[in-house]
């Protein structure tokens, strides 16, 4: 009895497969965001006791360079207006690596960098003395009325030159040296070989208050 | 001329049997990859351009926050709003919400919290260091300015 059943064509009829997988593929491929978590790093520094008076870091006014923005994003660097912010990593690095009075430690870093990071050393004595920490720091004070993106921008050409000065150091290009993620011990060394003795000193102030809400 | 005609007697069938597990290999990929959105974001978000991106590795450290301009203006106003998980929330509150975030981490991880701020390229500095001065308060110092990247020349 029931084989007489079973006789009977068993085939399913695969042929609107496709479509039906398509019509899935489509409705996932229109639902998807692939999930970026991508930006730009920033350590915030740690809370101000009330108690405690913020420490009065004494720094001489040729290690700072100062970048700053204002309510109409505008851009004085170092005193002096500027349009776009096109130059500004390169000026940046610049300052990182003018070695004007640099000391023992210093002489020994500088020793070790490549080249082609050696022949940016200006050795003007009106520059930052060395990029070790005590050294160079970029400073960069906005306005409560700065748009955030002029901000970023910023921010960014910053971060630029110091990651250019990185994977410089380890024979990477920047893109690549940003890709390193630290899992394993060989990407970890490398990353710390590019830091070494060139600590990202970017300091933020608070904004100050004209012009904004 | 007839040289060319002996090859059109070749068959020209291609044969797509193999397209639906073509199909269905794709299909698989998009939907592992998909990401349902979890929360209705609340706030405009036309996230600035940067070059100097870099990508965070453990997802289940970051929390989100959202910054911009309320998209319902006749009921939040026009000014930038902070958005965190599914309401708008006041810049006070941020310390609270932090420790909310910091409850769900376990213990050894709690002090590696990464707040990504999504903010709008239009909000101006102001709330942002609102919002920044708030994160220091509540011990959550690592901050990331989400952004997409931008072709550098």
């Amino acid at each position: 009895m029931a084989k007489g059943k079973s006789r009977t064509s068993q085939e399913v009829n695969a042929g609107s497969m496709a479509d039906i997988a398509f019509l899935l593929l489509i409705f996932f491929l229109v639902t998807t965001t692939i999930a970026s978590d991508k930006g730009i790093q920033n350590l915030l520094p740690p809370k101000q006791d009330p108690n405690v008076p913020p420490p009065d870091i004494k720094l001489n006014e040729r290690n700072i360079f100062n970048i700053l923005v204002n309510a109409n994003d505008q851009l004085l660097v170092e005193g002096e207006y500027v349009d776009n912010t096109e130059l500004l990593s390169e000026d940046i690095k610049d300052f990182l690596l003018n070695f004007g009075a640099p000391d023992e430690d210093a002489v020994a870093l500088f020793n070790g960098l490549p080249q082609s990071l050696k022949s940016r050393a200006n050795r003007d004595s009106k520059s930052s003395d060395h990029p070790m920490s005590g050294g160079a720091v970029v400073s960069i004070k906005t306005n409560r009325g700065t748009s955030y993106e002029k901000y970023l921008e910023v921010l960014d050409q910053v971060k630029r030159a110091y990651f250019e000065i990185y994977a410089e150091r380890v024979g990477l290009t920047s893109d690549q040296y940003r890709a390193l993620t630290g899992k394993s011990p060989a990407e970890k060394a490398l990353i710390d070989r590019g830091k070494e003795g060139i600590p990202m000193a970017i300091s933020i102030a608070e904004p100050d208050k004209i012009g904004g809400n | 001329m007839g040289k060319f005609k002996k090859k059109t007697k070749t068959s020209e069938n291609i044969p797509t049997s193999a397209l639906p597990d073509i199909i269905f290999m794709l299909l698989f990929f998009f939907m592992v990859t998909t990401v349902l959105r979890e929360q209705d974001i609340l706030v405009e978000q036309k996230l600035p351009q940067a070059t100097q991106l870099q990508k965070l590795e453990k997802k289940t450290l970051i929390s989100y926050l959202f910054v911009g301009k309320p998209k319902n203006s006749n009921l939040y106003g026009t000014e930038p709003r902070v958005q965190a998980n599914d309401v708008l929330i006041n810049t006070k509150d941020i310390i609270l919400w932090v420790n909310q975030e910091k409850d769900k981490l376990s213990e050894a991880e709690r002090d590696q919290i990464t707040i990504s701020m999504k903010a709008d390229r239009d909000v101006k500095m102001g709330p942002i260091s609102d919002i920044q001065f708030e994160l220091r308060e509540a011990d959550a110092r690592k901050l990331l300015y989400a952004s997409t990247g931008k072709v550098q020349n």
